[in-house]
Order: C-alpha cells, then sequence, then structure tokens
C-alpha cells in the first residue's frame, strides 16, 4: 500500500564545513527582561562555527525572518540556530525560512531561552549564563546535523466514521460531497443518536421531527456514503493515508466490539481501505443513582431530564394521572461534581433546561415553574436571549444547589403502606437559597434532573483500538485545545462531536464539519508529507532480537525480511528514540537525534 | 476576638467553594438554627478577620458530615468548623458542660467523669467472660498475651446504664460465634472521636498517641468497636496500619454470612420475635463510612423480623444530633429536636421497633420517644440486642 515518494529538499551539505548564525529574540521583554541578550549573542558570535550571531525583539515577526534569510544570503550560511521560545511554538518557522533560502530545514536548531529559561529563573545573572550554555549547546548539535529528505507517503481515498449521530452523519456527507467514499459505522439499529430521543431543540425550538429526518434521509440516499447499521469496528491497522478497519456486526445484546462471529447482525463483516478515520461516539447521560440524596430510584416522580423530553413528545407530564402544579427542575446533576468524578460542567443543561421549563410553561400555564440552579450558562448565540424568554414566560429561577429530595409520610397522596417509595405524592427539594441565605424545603409533583454529559462507558474499548489518548475528564484528548481542536495524537484520526467533550448540536455540527475539512485534506492532495526524524535500522548490525518491536508504542518496527532482521516503518515512526536506546546492537540511528549530535550537546552544556 | 482569615482559609482550602449552598442545604441544623456553612465560608473568603465568639451557632454543628460529604467540589465545610471551635477551646471559650466533659476525659479517660478504675462495671455477670480481657488489660502495651480479637468497648457503653446492656450482648453474641475477644479494660480511654470534633485537637492527639501505642501493643489482627464514632476515629485518624478495624454490625453480617452465626428457626415452643422493625442510619456508620447494608443484612437474618424503611434512609438517613460533641452541648435551639422528628417517621412506617447502631443515637432517640409521647407504641433497640434475643434460648433452653 505504501508508496514514498522522495523530495531532497535544499542543497546536500553533508561535507560541507558548517557556517552557522545564531538569533538571539527577546520575544519582547518575555526574555529581554530577565536575560542579557546582547552579551549572550556576543558570546554565541565567538563559538566555533559561528560566522553570524544578532538580536532582535521578535525573531518570529516578519522582519526577524527577513533578517535570517538576508544573512543565509549574505554569509552563505548554511545551519541557523534560533535561541527563542519552544520548537513546539516555532520550529515549523524557522524551518520553512531556511527551506525558502535553500537551505534543508532539518539544519535548523532551536535553544528554548523562553520556557526553559526566563519564564522560569529570576536571577538575570545565571539565567544569562544558562541561556548561554543552552545556545552553545545548540550550536553544538548544529555543527553535527545533517540534512535530510523529506518524505511523502500516498493516501487511499475514503473515510472511516464511527458512530452514526449528528457529528457521523455530518462528516459523512461533508465526505460525500466531494466525491470521496464515506462509511458510516452506527452500533445502533437506526442513525441519529441521542437526538433521535429529543423533542424541540435550542435554540430555536424548533422540533427533532424536522430536523432529523431529513438529516438520516440525504445521508442514506447519498450514493457515496455507506451506512452500517447495527455494527462496529473490531480491528484497525495502518497509518495515516492508509488504514485497514475490519467492520464487525453488533449484535442486539451488545456485544462486545472485537465482533462475536456468531452474534445476531444483519450488517456483514467488511474490510475497508480508508486514508482516514473520524471518531464520532457521543457521550452518555449521568446515571443519577451515583447521586443517592436526590432519590432518583426512589420516587417516580423524580426524573431525569432524557425522560422529560420523552415525556414532552408524548406529550404526557401527568403524575399518576393528574396534571402537576408544581414542577422543579435540579440543574448541574451529575456534573460539575468532584464526587461523582464528573469536574466538568456539560454546557447543555442549563440551556435545555431552559428549553424544558419553557415547554412546560407553555403545556401547564396554571404550573409552578421553579429551577434550582447554581449559575446559568447561556453563553452561545442566542443562548441569553432564550434564557431571557424563559423567564420573562414565568419560569422562576432560584439559586441553590438541591441537596436532597426526600417524601414526607403526612403529604397528601402518600399512602401509609410500609414501602411509602413506592407510591406517589409530591416530594421535598431541600436546599438553601442561597440568594436568601435561607434553607428551604420546596414542594413539587415532578421534579427533572438536568443530568449532564458523561464520556461512554465502552470509551476505552475506541481508546484502545485507535490508541487515543483522553483527557482528564475521559473524554478523547483532542491534539491541541486551540490550534488542533478536532486532530487526535495519532495522525489521520479526528474527532467530531461530544465524544471529545460536552457540546450542543450547533457546536457538534461545526465541530464535525471542522474534523471532516481535516481529515479530507491529506486525501484531496493525494500524499501525506512524512517526518523525516525517524529511526532507521543499519540492518548490518541488527541481530533480529526484537527488542525494538516490543518497545515502540507505535508498532513501527516489524522483523519481517528475508535476513529476520528489523524494518521501521518511517510512516508509523514518531521519533520517540525507545527502540534507539533499547536495542543491544546498537543497530538504530534515531535521524536528527543521532548519538554524537545529543552527546555534542552534553558536552557543551558540562564544559 | 478576631481570627486573621487567610491563613485558615489557605489551610482549608475554602477558595474551591463556589457558594453553592448544598452544605447548608442538607446541614440537618442550618434548618432550625442560625449556623450556614456557606455563609461561613463566605466570610472567610472576604472578610480579612472573623469575630469567632459571634458565631455561638458553631456549637449547633453535629459533626454529622453530610456537608462533607456532599460538597461536590471536595470542600469540607465541617473541618472548618472543627477549627472555628478550635480557636474557641484554645482561649477556653467554651460551654461550661463541654468543658466539664473534655476535663472527665483528660482525668478519668471518660466524657462523664467516672473513676476510671470502674470502666468495667458494663461487663458486671460475666466476669467469666472478662477473665480473658482482664489479662489483656494487665499486659497490654507489652503486648505479652497476643490476642486476635480486641474488642474497644467505648464510653457510653462502659459507664452508660442504658447502653451497657449493648456491650455485654455483643461479648455474649462473639462467644457464641466462637469468637475470643480480649478487651483494654480499665485502661481503654475515649476514643478521642468527638473531642477532635469539638475542636480540642490538643487533648485529641494525646489520646491518639496513648491508645495507638496500647491498641498497637496488642497486636490484634482486628479491631471492633460498639460505636460508630470509635469506629470512625480509629479508621481514619489513628493510622492503625495491619489492625483491620470494624464496626461490630460489619463483623456480625460477616458471621452471619459465613455460617458462622445462625439464629435457631422459630418453632412452637419458640415462635420468634415478630417484630417489625425500621432501621436508622447513624450518621457515622452510613454517611461516613458508608456501611449501609451490614446492618440491613443482620436485621433480615433475625427469623420473624421484619424489616420496614423510612423514606429517608441510607444517603439521606437524618442526623439524631448526639454527635460532634452535642450530647454535651445543648446548641442554640432547644425545642425543635431532629429526634422528635425522626421518631415521627420511624412510627409513620408502623414499625413497633426502631433499631439502631449506634449508644449516641439509641439514647437521644429513646429519649425523643419518650418526650413524644410514643413509647407505647414505639421501642428503641440497638441491633446488638434483637440479635441477643434472637439468640437467647440457643443458650438458655
Ligand atoms: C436531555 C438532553 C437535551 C438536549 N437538548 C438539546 C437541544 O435542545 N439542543 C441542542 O443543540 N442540543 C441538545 N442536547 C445535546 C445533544 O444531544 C448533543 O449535542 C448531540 O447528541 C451530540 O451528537 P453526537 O453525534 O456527538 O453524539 P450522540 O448523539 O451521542 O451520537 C453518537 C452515536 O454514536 C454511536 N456509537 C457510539 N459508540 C459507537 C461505536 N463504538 N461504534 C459504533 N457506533 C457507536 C451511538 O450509538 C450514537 O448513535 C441535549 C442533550 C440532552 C442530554
Ligand atoms: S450547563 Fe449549566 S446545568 Fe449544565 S453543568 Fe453547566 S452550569 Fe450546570
Ligand atoms: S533491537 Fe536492535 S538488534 Fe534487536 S531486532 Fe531491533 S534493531 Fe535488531
Ligand atoms: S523511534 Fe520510537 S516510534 Fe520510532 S520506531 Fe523507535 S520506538 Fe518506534
Ligand atoms: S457545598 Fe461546597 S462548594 Fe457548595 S457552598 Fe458548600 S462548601 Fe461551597
Ligand atoms: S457536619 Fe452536619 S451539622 Fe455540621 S455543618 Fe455539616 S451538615 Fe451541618
Amino acid at each position: 500500500m505504501q508508496r514514498l515518494s522522495l523530495t531532497l529538499m535544499g542543497d546536500t551539505m553533508m561535507e560541507q564545513k558548517p557556517r552557522i548564525g545564531v538569533y538571539v529574540c527577546h520575544c519582547g521583554v518575555n526574555i529581554a527582561a530577565v536575560v542579557d541578550v546582547e552579551r549572550v549573542a556576543r558570546a554565541a558570535a565567538e563559538l566555533p562555527g559561528v560566522v553570524v550571531a544578532r538580536d532582535n525583539t521578535y525573531m518570529c515577526s516578519d522582519p526577524g525572518q527577513a533578517l535570517i534569510k538576508q544573512d543565509i544570503r549574505e554569509h552563505g550560511l548554511n545551519r541557523v540556530v534560533v535561541a527563542s521560545c519552544s520548537p513546539r511554538m516555532h520550529e515549523r518557522t524557522f524551518r520553512a525560512v531556511a527551506q525558502q533560502e535553500g537551505v534543508n530545514p532539518y539544519q535548523v536548531e532551536m535553544a528554548n531561552i523562553r520556557e526553559q529559561c526566563s519564564w522560569v529563573h529570576r536571577d538575570k545573572g545565571r539565567a544569562t549564563e544558562k541561556a548561554g550554555l543552552l545556545i552553545s549547546s545548540a550550536v553544538a548539535k548544529a555543527t553535527r546535523l545533517e540534512p535530510l529528505e523529506q518524505r511523502e507517503v500516498d493516501v487511499t481515498p475514503g473515510v472511516v466514521i464511527i458512530g452514526g449521530g449528528v457529528a457521523g452523519m455530518t462528516v459523512a456527507l461533508d465526505v460525500a460531497n466531494t466525491g470521496l467514499p464515506a462509511y458510516l459505522v452506527e452500533r445502533q439499529k437506526s442513525l441519529g443518536g441521542r437526538v433521535a430521543e429529543l423533542n424541540r431543540t435550542f435554540p430555536s425550538l424548533q422540533p427533532v421531527s424536522e430536523l432529523l429526518p431529513p438529516l438520516i434521509a440525504r445521508v442514506q440516499d447519498h450514493p457515496n456514503v455507506t451506512v452500517f447499521l447495527r455494527s462496529c469496528v473490531s480491528q484497525v491497522e495502518g497509518y495515516i493515508g492508509n488504514f485497514e478497519v475490519e467492520i464487525s456486526g453488533y449484535g442486539e445484546t451488545g456485544t462486545p466490539v472485537g465482533g462475536d462471529p456468531g452474534s445476531k447482525s444483519d450488517a456483514p463483516r467488511a474490510g475497508l481501505s480508508v486514508g482516514a478515520i473520524i471518531v464520532a461516539t457521543g457521550y452518555d447521560v449521568f446515571d443519577p443513582d451515583r447521586t443517592p440524596e436526590l432519590g432518583y430510584r426512589d420516587y417516580p416522580n423524580v426524573i431525569t431530564s432524557l425522560e422529560m423530553e420523552e415525556r414532552l413528545i408524548r406529550g404526557d407530564l401527568t403524575v399518576d394521572g393528574r396534571s402537576p402544579e408544581r414542577v422543579a427542575f435540579v440543574k448541574c446533576v451529575g456534573s460539575r461534581d468532584a464526587r461523582v468524578g464528573n469536574s466538568h460542567c456539560s454546557r447543555v443543561c442549563c440551556m435545555y433546561t431552559a428549553k424544558q421549563s419553557r415547554l412546560v410553561r407553555e403545556m401547564l400555564p396554571e404550573a409552578d415553574v421553579t429551577v434550582f440552579y447554581i449559575d446559568v450558562r447561556a453563553f452561545g448565540k442566542g443562548g441569553e436571549e432564550f434564557y431571557d424568554e424563559a423567564r420573562s414566560q414565568g419560569v422562576r429561577y432560584r439559586r441553590g444547589n438541591v441537596s436532597e429530595i426526600y417524601r414526607k409520610r403526612s403529604a397528601p397522596g402518600v399512602d401509609g403502606g410500609l414501602a411509602p417509595h413506592a407510591g406517589a405524592g409530591p416530594v421535598v427539594l431541600v436546599a438553601e437559597d442561597t440568594l436568601l441565605g435561607q434553607p428551604i424545603e420546596f414542594e413539587a409533583d415532578l421534579v427533572v434532573l438536568a443530568v449532564g454529559m458523561e464520556p461512554r462507558k465502552d470509551a476505552g474499548v475506541i481508546q484502545q483500538l485507535l490508541k487515543l489518548p483522553r483527557s482528564a475528564d475521559g473524554f478523547f484528548l483532542e491534539a491541541h485545545p486551540k490550534l488542533r481542536p478536532v486532530d487526535t495524537a495519532m495522525d489521520g484520526i479526528f474527532l467530531a462531536g461530544c465524544c471529545q467533550g460536552p457540546k450542543d448540536i450547533a457546536d457538534t455540527v461545526t465541530q464535525a464539519k471542522a474534523a471532516a475539512s481535516s481529515a479530507l485534506i491529506p486525501l484531496i492532495r493525494g500524499s501525506v508529507p512524512v517526518e523525516s526524524a525517524s529511526a532507521v535500522v543499519n540492518e548490518e548490525l541488527c541481530a533480529g532480537c526484537a527488542m525494538c518491536v516490543d518497545v515502540c508504542p507505535y508498532d513501527a518496527p516489524t522483523i519481517a525480511n528475508l535476513w529476520r532482521t528489523s524494518r521501521i516503518n518511517p510512516v508509523l515512526c514518531k521519533g520517540c528514540g525507545a527502540c534507539a536506546v533499547t536495542c543491544p546492537s546498537s543497530a538504530i540511528r534515531l535521524q536528527h537525534f543521532t548519538a554524537a549530535q545529543v552527546l555534542a550537546q552534553v558536552d557543551a552544556l558540562v564544559q | 476576638m478576631a481570627l486573621k482569615t487567610q491563613k485558615l482559609t489557605e489551610q482549608l482550602e475554602l477558595f474551591g467553594c463556589i457558594q453553592c449552598g448544598k452544605c447548608t442545604g442538607g446541614c440537618p441544623v442550618a434548618r432550625k438554627t442560625t449556623l450556614n456553612m456557606r455563609t461561613l465560608i463566605y466570610h472567610m473568603l472576604v472578610d480579612a478577620d472573623m469575630d469567632v465568639d459571634a458565631h455561638q451557632e458553631l456549637w449547633d454543628c453535629t459533626a454529622c458530615f453530610t456537608c462533607v460529604e456532599r460538597c461536590p467540589k471536595d470542600v469540607e465545610p465541617a473541618e472548618l468548623i472543627i477549627s472555628l471551635r478550635g480557636e474557641l477551646v484554645e482561649s477556653g471559650r467554651v460551654p461550661e458542660t463541654l468543658g466539664t466533659a473534655l476535663m472527665g476525659i483528660f482525668r478519668q479517660g471518660n466524657p462523664s467523669g467516672m473513676a476510671r478504675q470502674d470502666r468495667e462495671l458494663w461487663a458486671e455477670g460475666m466476669e467469666e467472660s472478662l477473665e480473658r480481657a482482664k489479662g489483656l488489660a494487665s499486659h497490654a502495651g507489652s503486648a505479652q498475651e497476643e490476642c486476635e480479637l480486641l474488642y474497644f468497648v467505648g464510653c457510653i457503653p462502659s459507664y452508660d446504664q442504658r447502653i451497657q446492656p449493648v456491650a455485654r450482648a455483643l461479648l455474649r453474641t462473639f462467644e457464641r460465634a466462637g469468637l475470643d475477644p480480649g478487651t483494654l479494660g480499665t485502661r481503654e480511654s475515649c476514643c478521642g472521636n468527638e473531642v477532635r470534633r469539638m475542636g480540642e485537637a490538643g487533648l485529641f492527639g494525646m489520646l491518639v498517641e496513648e491508645n495507638g501505642e496500647l491498641l498497637r501493643g496488642v497486636g490484634a489482627r482486628q479491631l471492633v468497636t460498639t460505636s460508630p464514632h470509635c469506629f470512625n476515629t480509629f479508621r481514619k485518624e489513628y493510622g492503625l496500619d495491619g489492625m483491620e478495624v470494624l464496626h461490630y454490625t460489619q463483623l456480625l453480617a460477616r458471621l452471619i454470612e459465613q455460617g458462622e452465626l445462625t439464629f435457631p428457626e422459630p418453632s412452637e415452643a419458640r415462635p420468634g420475635e415478630h417484630r417489625t422493625v425500621t432501621y436508622h442510619d447513624p450518621c457515622f456508620l452510613g454517611k461516613q463510612n458508608q456501611i449501609y447494608d451490614e446492618p440491613r443484612a443482620i436485621l433480615e437474618a433475625i427469623p420473624g423480623l421484619k424489616l420496614v424503611e423510612m423514606d429517608r434512609r441510607r444517603e439521606r438517613s437524618l442526623c439524631c444530633e448526639g454527635g460532634g460533641g452535642r450530647m454535651w452541648v445543648e446548641g442554640t435551639n432547644l425545642q425543635e429536636r431532629l429526634a422528635f422528628q425522626r421518631v415521627q417517621e420511624a412510627a409513620e412506617t408502623g414499625a413497633d421497633t426502631l433499631a439502631v447502631a449506634c449508644p449516641f443515637c439509641l439514647l437521644t432517640l429513646e429519649d425523643a420517644v419518650k418526650v413524644q409521647g410514643l413509647d407505647e407504641e414505639l421501642c428503641v433497640m440497638d441491633i446488638m440486642e434483637l440479635v441477643d434475643i434472637a439468640l437467647e434460648e440457643d443458650l438458655d433452653p
């Protein structure tokens, strides 16, 4: 499947004498306030191989970049050292600068004198000294840097999408509309996810019946979308651009992923070759059994918000055949609550509570509707206005986190039997009205617990299958919270919808569209660049012991050739170096971090 | 006296509080006194100093720890009360009755200030059973005589005439199950659970040190207590590594489950109890240590006994107001007692017996039954007593 096309960028300078330019950045005052940048630049100029050393206010700015380019041209530099922020921040920037002037991008080295120096030290003298050492260390490595080839690998068009909720369906349509095949894998016997269980949606109050069926129809009718119902992904191999995905049936009894061949399912097994995978597996609602003080198990008239949606669909709010006179909502159930392991805010329950309370006011104009809250978070577009509307329709908001729900036996309608909790009758919400500063007991005929969103209980299966990290809240972790919100640590695998964190439908769709377009970039481009700083095996030294195979977290090395020596797949290799230090025969060389380069760096630091 | 708030606020990590009110909402005494945990924390957060003397309601807290169990942000509100009480204790500004109790513990090892040498009087008529215990008592500390199971009787069961039978029932039952427990005899001192909660950290530290040394010296594998209060502090605050700390309900439930303790089946000659029992979860056993099932398992194992539940049970059990030193401080509202409400709830279930598993609950609820004039309908008994009755004929045919 894999074809590597080799493009050598920049001229080969292997044999050339190093001509190094050093650039010390002030980062405004971020570095300059602590490190004497001029002094370290002067000192760098004296280092062997350094042709020119300068300091500048912002190296990453256009004038800063122009300075490097000009020096490369005028002084014939073949290596560049930038002493500034973390390479995670700007290594790409400076590599591009070098490449534009014909210097191999792997002959750029960075010295991190911000995060690792000026930001963490106060003593100016010693910080300056340390910055000097970090720069000489970088120069020592730069002297030994070798140009590396930039490689590309071809991709297989097509995307597998796991989960057929609003997120998954949106991705499938976007992919399919580019003309590429989209394979949508859904566990249940129908598409739609949780939204199929809802009545109307905030902020427009549009009925789900107008929103969802058309979307499902578009997906199912699209010639480029293949829908696998009652199916799951049971095996994944390969890497970005070239994944082999196995689809198995998912029995009605809930056959675990992995596929029980005997399971009852109408979906055939299938093997798919695709270039990208999108995870859109959604969320679970919090089970209020874990907040026993709220009596959910005990009282039939204490229900979850999802059960309320179902009642709203049926248009039936009666309790024991009677219209409730007092309806209470309890917010933040299972959210923002460290006790139950959910510290996060679920982001939708404030709004859907406003929605449900408004609908109750409309259906039962005589009823008192009271919402108990800690904070009201109505942040989305139209959110605050929607909340305004709820209050103006007479929904009462009372500030206080409900502490307990119980039932008074003496309350009317409660039978005198020996199991009071089995019967009906109003319950009492025990809370403090924090604005009054007073503990209160509030009687209600119907209580709705605004349960939060949590990671799916079976998220671990997908986590293992795709090697996806999860954040502290248990949702799948994006590669960067701001800059790469739909990418994952695994190239070619993307996140959409609530599997990454709580979201409303609008945000889910937005993220799904972002995930689709990110996944499509390599597919439309036709190839993906491959990191060159990878490990390479010297087959003459390799003894075939397979210790590299055991230690690699990315399954990059294999021992499959005729000579039973190791070969490392450069597309899978992340350059972590674990194999290189493990190999007892010293047969593995980690490009860009070779022993000679690293030791020179260390020598410069400890001299 | 004004207390500088900053240090304590940081130490107790009160900055985590979001002022949601769940603590005050669930606090059993907030509904009847001016105690308001949330506003107390708020003052700590926004004021530079606090006039602790002005907060007499601090003595209303029963240390039920409902606030701690329910706080969504892992703030421990009751610990603030304990610290603020500590400020008052340190400067000697405590209610007189409380001072007396603390003095009694300091001098005689028990809050009633009864003589230490009388600590074994509870076992009157059971001297033989105590033989071994006596031996242990004199040897404890030197670890001469090894014992598997150490029974920590506790102050109230040792001295209070109403609770002494519970301790005797416990000892008898252990023997019936073939266990061979030892006690610390007259060297046993107050566990200090309430001492710490009354704010007397110094005395508590002393008790932990002395009791800890004695307990470790015996080298027992298991330590079992009558009271959930002793159990709580031994389990959480003593650092008794290598010793399994158990409340007696846990041990009994285990014995029943393993078939080591069986109840005689009801027969014509011995018709059984035919009681309808409702069970009150003590805060220190339930909310604070999540032991809900064992007491019920014991009750359900008793032939002829029917268990009915109150609405507020398990995590929602209503505090009886006996904890946190409240046995020795009346608090600011004498009229409305939670125990009154609680026994009414028990009576409403139609039960004839209100079962408890805590000496404090037994005293407060029994008193409430009398005051409420419910003594015809409802009797309050410790689970241990019910077990003892159910086993009685076994010994005495
Ligand atoms: C009570 C309530 C009311 C709400 N009201 C509103 C509202 O009014 N407006 C609004 O904007 N939002 C509302 N929401 C939020 C809305 O439900 C979500 O935004 C939306 O469901 C997110 O879609 P999703 O596709 O990410 O996840 P989901 O809807 O959870 O869909 C995930 C899909 O993936 C499938 N799946 C999971 N794991 C696998 C697997 N391993 N293999 C195959 N398939 C798998 C599931 O079966 C499911 O079909 C509400 C939420 C709740 C709880
Ligand atoms: S969205 Fe509102 S109700 Fe939901 S967790 Fe956040 S604050 Fe609580
Ligand atoms: S660890 Fe080294 S010697 Fe062993 S298989 Fe891998 S490359 Fe070869
Ligand atoms: S460098 Fe790391 S990722 Fe690459 S083959 Fe070695 S162990 Fe695997
Ligand atoms: S429950 Fe916790 S967070 Fe809420 S007000 Fe009390 S201490 Fe603060
Ligand atoms: S421990 Fe109990 S009585 Fe004391 S403040 Fe907390 S909830 Fe109230």
